[in-house]
């Protein structure tokens, strides 16, 4: 998959914390990777594991204090966003690079015309006049396959359901054809019939504009289903990282295969209301950032936990682009009693 | 056009509550204690002139003769026998009703003028000095009565430095004091809720859209979260109105305002009775208008009330 040319976004040791009255707290912890035109990266993990933090520090969304980026670069459109101030990064957003959020409901101004908030973008990047970027922004409308774009542009969000929001909130995430999108969580919020819709409008849109895509998911049903390459994360570190294929045919990190022994079936009972319904998982929780073990963070939930896990496994590539931070990763999914789902 | 028809179903709303208002200070000043009458030509009348007075208001005649009668003539204009202006009190009060309305308008233009953008300013920067400044100022104009401040400001401003007029209407000069001591407190209000609200508004997901296009603070607070911060504060100025009634009428007694609150205070001075209830009858209808007017205005601000 990775083409020879430059990347359009490449994270290098990104580590994101939080000042709190506990102290400062690293909840996204020496996270690198790198997204080429047009690929489609998938980051899954449970929540809490750091992927939103990950996402809004790439934006520079995160409110400062008490937020702030610790480490690493982020080398994007030639800069480094790390480092980049707000009047650069508010040029970018939205232009180069967009966003779209988890809850529809919530996202859109609920005393805006859909029309104007899709047009917003295009008057402040592209210097478009108010009519011309309201034509634009019905176009835009058409392209998410909002049928009456004309008249639904007119509409307030709160005439509008879920998934016709979420597909506002593509349209204005594309209006300026940005060259990197970071979809967090787009369909979680959204009943299962209208998840596949709006992922197949979200798909189509990138192959017409050639935009990179980062895919925060935690159902990786989605990610076989779109993605070219899954980076896991937990409890804030990078886990496993490969392209879609090699993670299904063999997991090296237990959690990806604690991950993939949760997925549903497409069809099963539990996903009929809206995919809500808590599925077998791994056991236990996320730590939360204070409560994070000093080695591997996934020694307490591990099944093949050792001695050894009180040590930070580092990264080690298993096959060509194939990564995995686990000590004992070639008895992922070898040992006894764990079907294969 | 709903909202057409929303106007047309709030005044037709209008008129069983107008109804009712009017039935219950009917009966209110029927249940004053003493013969009206008696009170109203003075404790060195003869019984003769007693009488006389009772036929004059009406009060010979059976409760429900009289309230039919007081009906009638409320609906023709007619709001009975006023002693002090010896017949019919209402051209006298819509006389002074200009008066009270300019001290009120005024009132809540200052209040916007200065209350919201307070209230803006203060929450766009949130728990730094300027914050802490204006929150400083709210505390100490909800702390101050408005008489209070009417009679520094007419000791400062009028009588130590001459600079305004101290009482009495002598162009727009006069509206300032009076304007001032009446809109204070509303200030207040209106700075500390839009402060609130902006803080909430300015926390909501929308805003994170909003930057996340590329707009910048200035443009995010003008055409994002201002209108939907205007929401609860149109509200707040709303049902201030009665406050602002009320405070009129001491404010106008203060600077000798010739508006219908200082009408009023004099009316119950004189005890005369018609007067006083002709004026609360102005009132309730000003004040039920007014509430129209806001409710017109939420509807323009809130598109989510437009479908409901
Ligand atoms: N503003 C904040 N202050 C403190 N902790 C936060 C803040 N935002 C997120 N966190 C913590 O950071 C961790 C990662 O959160 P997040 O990135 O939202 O997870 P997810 O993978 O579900 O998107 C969580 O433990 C969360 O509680
Ligand atoms: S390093 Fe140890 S605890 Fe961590 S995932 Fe691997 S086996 Fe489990
Ligand atoms: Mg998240």
């Amino acid at each position: 998959m990775n083409v020879a040319t430059e990347p359009v976004l490449a994270v290098q040791g990104l580590t994101t914390g939080f000042d709190t009255a506990r102290g400062r707290l690293v909840a996204v912890n020496d996270l690198s990777f790198s997204l080429a035109r047009g690929e489609t990266l998938a980051i899954v993990g449970e929540s809490g594991c750091g992927k939103s933090v990950a996402a809004l520090s790439i934006m520079r969304l995160l409110e400062t204090p008490p937020a702030l980026i610790l480490g690493g670069t982020i080398r994007f459109a030639g800069r480094d966003l790390a480092q980049a101030d707000e009047a650069t990064m508010s040029g970018l957003r939205g232009a180069k690079l967009s966003m779209i959020f988890q809850e529809p409901m919530t996202a859109l101004n609920p005393s805006m015309k859909v029309g104007l908030q899709i047009a917003e973008p295009l008057m402040r990047h592209r210097g478009l006049t108010r009519e011309a970027a309201l034509a634009r922004a019905v176009e835009m409308l058409d392209l998410v396959r909002i049928p009456e774009a004309a008249r639904r542009a007119e509409d307030y969000p709160h005439r509008m359901s879920g998934g016709m929001r979420q597909r506002v909130m593509i349209a204005m995430a594309l209006a300026c054809e940005p060259d990197l999108l970071i979809a967090d969580e787009p369909t979680t919020a959204l009943d299962v019939t209208i998840q596949a819709q709006v992922l197949e409008i979200l798909r189509a849109l990138q192959a017409r504009m050639g935009a990179a895509v980062i895919l925060i998911t935690h159902d990786l049903g989605v990610v076989a289903e779109v993605a070219d390459r899954v980076v896991v994360m937990y409890a804030g570190h990078k886990v496993e990282e490969a392209d879609v294929a090699s993670l299904f045919a063999r997991p090296r990190h237990p959690y990806t295969h604690g991950l993939m022994r949760s997925v549903p079936r497409v069809n099963a009972p539990g996903r009929a209301s809206g995919g809500r319904v808590r599925l077998p998982e791994i056991a236990g929780i996320v730590p939360a950032l204070d409560q994070r073990p000093p080695g591997c963070p996934f020694v307490p939930r591990c099944p093949l936990a050792s001695a050894r896990c009180a040590e930070m496994p580092p990264l080690a590539e298993h096959s060509p682009g194939h990564w995995a931070a686990c000590w004992h990763s070639d008895a992922v999914g070898q040992a006894a009693g764990a079907g294969h789902a | 056009m709903p909202v057409i028809s929303f106007v047309a179903l709030r005044v037709l709303r209008i008129v069983p509550i107008a109804f009712g208002v009017v039935t219950i200070i009917f009966l209110i000043f029927k249940a004053v204690p003493g013969d009206q009458a008696t009170l109203m030509v003075g404790a060195t009348a003869t019984q003769a002139e007693i009488d006389a007075m009772r036929v004059r208001l009406g009060l010979d005649r059976p409760i429900l003769e009289q309230y039919v009668s007081h009906m009638f003539g409320l609906v023709q204009g007619d709001f009975g026998w006023s002693s002090t202006f010896r017949g019919n009190p209402l051209p006298y009060i819509l006389a002074r009703l200009p008066a009270t309305l300019a001290l009120m308008l005024s009132a809540i233009a200052l209040t916007i003028v200065i209350g919201v953008p307070a209230g803006v300013v203060a929450a766009v920067h949130h728990d730094r000095w300027i914050d802490h400044l204006l929150t400083g100022f709210v505390v100490a104009l909800l702390a101050v009565p408005n008489f209070w401040l009417g009679l520094m400001l007419v000791a400062v401003l009028a009588v130590q430095m001459g600079w305004l007029p101290s009482h009495g209407f002598e162009g727009p000069a006069s509206l300032i004091m009076p304007t001032l001591a009446l809109a204070a407190r509303l200030i207040a209000l209106v700075a500390r809720m839009t402060r609130g609200v902006m803080l909430e508004e300015l926390r909501k997901d929308y805003v994170r859209t909003a930057r996340a296009k590329g707009l910048e603070g200035r443009t995010i607070v003008v055409r994002h979260v201002l209108r939907n911060a205007m929401i609860p504060t149109v509200t707040v100025i709303g049902l201030q109105m009665g406050y602002l009634l009320g405070g009129s009428t001491v404010v106008e007694r203060i600077f000798a305002w010739p508006g219908v609150g200082d009408l009023l205070l004099n009316a119950i001075g004189m005890r005369d009775y018609t007067l006083v209830q002709g004026i609360v009858v102005v009132y309730v209808a000003g004040f039920m208008l007014i509430n129209l007017v806001v409710e017109g205005l939420y509807l323009l601000i809130n598109p989510r009330l437009r479908h409901a």
